[in-house]
């Protein structure tokens, strides 16, 4: 109870002693003319004790709505000039000149902004300013974080308010204010905090200093280490399982049937679109409650679409070319130019967008570094919903039994009374279905556009090759090793090299394994 | 013990066949370039400049479609990584041309432009012999040839093919272009090469200059169409045909196919790259996209459209398809895509045999009008002038490795 009147008190005579008073017209000019570090001393010291107008005045030069002369500020508004003090209107001279905000301009707004959002009402809103001042730290906005910190109520929202402080005191002029800093900093465990420590080691000449900020970032480490290695497992199996959906309709099409289907891709693209055609007829016709529920109707609409496309490729040109898996190739390729060509004419050369529906946005947090995507999420458990009833519908249907044996021993299927032209349409279907379904899934996390064929199509070709071909388990090791493994590279080596050197390694394997990661038992000599 | 009688090796070209031959070399060495350079602008014989840079390019393009087909249509191995060895050639050449551009360039510095844009002080270690033009010669056989070498020697010691090898050589292709579309990789990134200044020392913007590299891309062309004959006729390029018919049979009859594929998948890379060391000066430009997938796939489809195993029919091909092109391109240029993509269908459905295959359809249908009837004479007065096998390369039977 005392101290808290002690408290109270103190924080009277904080605010009486700075006392909010209103934005001069020197204060103005001098944030909105000069050189650089000079502007941002002067809107560091003008946010201290800042008012509405100042808060408005610093909202205009963000939006880069002010003009200044030698001796006057304007804040532009329609094509009128007011002043920042009075809100009077004034008349610009013509030879008023525009702000020019650089980055480093635009970074000290935002940070002004954020103090002035601290004394919000909103705890959402004081919460996120206290999340970007911590990117932002510096000492001269210290005495408003105290100020806030004094004010603050939140437990959590203090937490990081505290945070603050500390990082705003890594730059302190005072060494042993630093090393306390850099003690407070190690509580916690975030990569940015880690970050911010890295920034101050670099410049650090204290020894005494350098060797706390050491100690700091080496618990931090200990921390994130485990969420790194989350990540990148987790990353890893959704990229595979990314891969193993653009796979598994290959899968069948290639490793079971034979035929190179260059148009894969374009199967995949079409189950993107039917996706994006479906969230048009829900935004129009469905009321907006049920909008999220667009994704689930397109799931059938995108396997169907793909299908069908699938069942009049396969009735019209692949039939004739069984048994010539080059010329397949030529063929599938001209059909995929042809589907490209004919999405560019009905939606546009451009990209469309898919919006993710509200259950699919966001993310699961785990640890301070670890926040797993919905979507992600969803894709790994859609990939294996799709595998699963793959799986079923090969190995323990009808259709599935028909469909091994037509592509295992067509003439004896065909003896057995087996129609083995209609087998072949369904497989076709089936395989371009689940290309489709992949299509659905990928508008969720990547571009829907005339080229998203394009992107995934050597990367199908190079999981079923690997996996072995006509080996669905294969596909499913190859999916996710491949995926797991180009996260693990791209770690310390990039993306694109990630990617390169995935390609490079899938070339060796093939080298010393050609048939893939489970050879298909047999005696063909002939691979 | 029956004797077998190995058909005997017929001449490189028949009397007729030299004499269109020579009619090609003439014509484009020297009555195209004439045409361009000493006819009067609104005479109905002038050959306008985009027309001669349409030309020159589509036989560098021709180039690439005869390789294809000694690798593909004679060996029966689909390369879909040749876009790969044409860009590789092209950024050789371009990397001279970057050189020769001298302190010409936008930021006055003897480094590229773009070396300077990202801030670059030395050469990275590779354009070391970028500024010698002899090294350059070098290189773009070189480099294309290394290359494909490595890379061959491993895929058919493994006796990588068919499909596997098709799908494999396209990733490669495919890892090559996400380097070269880096910054870091010294090759100009995205934008690639572009803006070249002279060569030789001689400004390149000249007419003149076209001229000689469009001669130089024409007697190339026809130069190398007259080895890939040859070859074709050796024992060598009989033993290739025979690996891509039946590569089993040929092993068990005691030869080894690998050094007989590699060698042939060797000079099919170095003549791509050839022929993009001769596009780059021509075009003007070389970037990363030279190496996508498609454009691999479409000389493959210049090759299947002229006609494969015939040596004419790609070249054909690669004419009629890139004379399509740049027509629809600007004509109907939503329609491009429609029509190169059924072509490759129909060419596969109903023209296995290609362009070539068609008119030979044809003419033996004449010929067999022709003995049914009383026309034995001039069937006669036909096979004196030339026409008769030996100017044609045998191709009675469907490459059947082609096809597996």
């Amino acid at each position: 109870m005392l101290r808290r009147l002690l408290h109270s008190a103190l924080l009277a005579a904080l605010l009486a002693a700075t006392g909010a008073h209103a934005l001069t017209v020197d204060e103005a000019r001098a944030i909105a003319s000069g050189d650089t570090e000079a502007r941002i001393a002067a809107l560091d010291k003008a946010v201290l004790t800042a008012d509405e107008k100042t808060a408005a005045f610093i909202q205009a030069m963000a939006d880069d709505a002010v003009k200044y002369t030698a001796d006057k500020v304007f804040v532009m508004k329609d094509d009128k000039g007011y002043d920042p003090v009075t809100g009077v209107e004034a008349k610009v001279p013509d030879d008023a000149e525009d702000v020019v905000n650089n980055n480093l301009m635009r970074g000290a707004f935002d940070a002004a902004q954020a103090v002035l959002q601290l004394t919000s009402k909103d705890e959402k809103v004081r919460a996120e300013a206290a999340q970007a001042l911590l990117k932002e730290p510096s000492e001269s906005r210290l005495p408003a974080v105290e100020r806030a910190l004094a004010a603050e109520t939140n437990p959590s929202i203090k937490a990081q308010l505290e945070l603050v402080r500390a990082a705003s005191m890594l730059n302190s002029a005072d060494a042993a204010k630093r090393i306390d800093a850099a003690k407070a900093l190690a509580e916690r465990k975030s990569p940015d905090i880690k970050l911010l420590l890295n920034q101050r080691l670099a410049d650090e000449t204290d020894a005494g200093v350098k060797s706390a900020i050491v100690a700091s970032i080496e618990r931090i480490d200990g921390a994130l280490v485990w969420g790194d290695r989350i990540n990148a497992v987790f990353s890893g199996i959704s990229l595979g399982s990314v891969l193993l959906l653009a796979a598994l309709g290959l899968a069948i099409t290639y490793g079971l049937m034979g035929v190179i289907n260059m148009a894969h891709g374009e199967l995949m693209m079409i189950g993107a679109y039917a996706t994006y055609v479906m969230q048009g007829i829900f935004q129009r016709y469905v009321p907006e409650s049920m909008f999220g529920l667009y994704l689930v109707a397109a799931i059938p609409v995108s396997f169907l679409a793909a299908a069908l496309v699938g069942a009049v490729l396969e009735r019209g040109v692949i039939r004739f070319l069984y048994g010539r898996p080059l010329e397949t190739l030529l063929a599938t390729w001209g059909i995929s130019l042809m589907l490209q060509q004919m999405v560019r004419s009905l939606f546009g050369a451009q990209n469309v967008g898919v919006e993710n529906p509200g259950w699919m946005s966001g993310g699961f947090t785990m640890l301070s570094n670890v926040t797993l995507p919905w979507n992600r999420i969803g894709i790994i458990i859609f990939a294996v919903l799709v595998l699963l009833a793959m799986g079923w519908l090969i190995g323990r249907t009808r259709l599935g039994l028909f469909v091994r044996g037509v592509t295992q021993n067509r003439p004896i299927a065909s003896c057995m009374g087996v129609n083995t032209a209609r087998i072949d349409t369904y497989a076709f279907a089936l395989g371009s279905g689940i290309a489709g379904l992949a299509g659905c899934a990928l508008s969720q996390i990547g571009n829907v556009g005339p080229d998203l064929g394009q992107s995934y199509i050597v990367d199908s070709f190079m999981v079923v090759v690997m996996g072995g071909v006509g080996q669905l388990a294969g596909t499913v090791y190859a999916a996710m090793g491949l995926g797991i493994l180009n996260k693990f590279i791209e770690g310390w080596a990039g993306a694109v090299l990630a990617k390169i050197a995935v390609l490079v390694f899938i070339i060796i394997f093939i080298q010393k394994r050609p048939q893939g990661i489970f050879a298909m038992k047999g005696r063909s000599a002939e691979a | 013990m029956s004797k077998v009688v190995l058909p005997t090796k017929g001449p490189l070209l028949s009397g007729k066949g030299w004499t269109v031959f020579f009619v090609a070399l003439i014509v484009v060495c020297a009555v195209a370039p004439m045409l361009n350079l000493l006819v009067p602008r609104e005479s109905m014989f002038y050959m306008s400049d985009y027309a001669v840079a349409l030309v020159g390019k589509i036989m560098c393009y021709a180039i690439c479609a005869l390789a294809m087909d000694l690798i593909w249509g004679y060996t029966g191995i689909l390369s879909l990584g040749h876009g790969m060895f044409f860009a590789l050639g092209g950024y050789m050449m371009g990397m001279y041309l970057m050189r020769q551009i001298g302190r010409d360039g936008n930021y006055k510095s003897d480094l590229p432009d773009f070396m300077v844009f990202l801030d670059w002080k030395t050469l990275p270690w590779h354009w070391t012999f970028s500024d010698s033009f002899v090294m350059t010669l070098i290189l773009i056989v070189a480099v294309p040839g290394l290359i494909a070498f490595v890379f061959g020697f491993f895929a058919f010691r493994s006796r990588i093919k068919g499909v596997y090898f098709s799908i494999i050589t396209q990733a490669m292709t495919f890892a090559a272009m996400l380097l070269f579309f880096r910054n870091e990789t010294g090759f100009g990134g995205n934008n690639g090469f572009t803006d070249f200044k002279r060569i030789l020392g001689i400004p390149i913007a000249t007419q003149e200059m076209r001229m000689t590299l469009f001669a130089l891309t024409g007697a190339t062309l026809l130069g190398f169409f007259l080895f890939s004959k040859w070859l074709i006729g050796s024992k060598f390029g009989r033993v290739l045909q025979a690996i891509r018919d039946a590569e089993t049979r040929v092993m068990f009859s005691g030869y080894n196919p690998l050094p007989y594929k590699l060698t042939i998948w060797v000079i099919s890379a170095i003549m791509c790259g050839v022929a993009g060391a001769l596009y780059v000066p021509q075009v003007g430009i070389i970037n990363p996209g030279e190496m996508s997938a498609a454009n691999s796939i479409e000389i493959a489809v210049w090759a299947a459209v002229g006609g494969r195993a015939t040596l004419i029919g790609p070249i054909i091909g690669a004419f009629i398809v890139n004379g399509a092109k740049s027509w629809l391109t600007v004509a109907y240029p939503e329609y491009w895509l429609y029509f190169l993509g059924a072509l490759f269908i129909a060419v596969t459905l109903f023209l296995p045999n290609g362009i070539v295959g068609l008119v030979r359809k044809w003419r033996s249908k004449d010929k067999k009008a022709l003995s049914d009837g009383r026309l034995e004479a001039q069937r006669a007065l036909a096979a004196s002038e030339g026409v008769e096998p030996s100017a044609l390369p045998p191709i009675a039977v469907e490459p059947k490795g082609a096809r597996a």
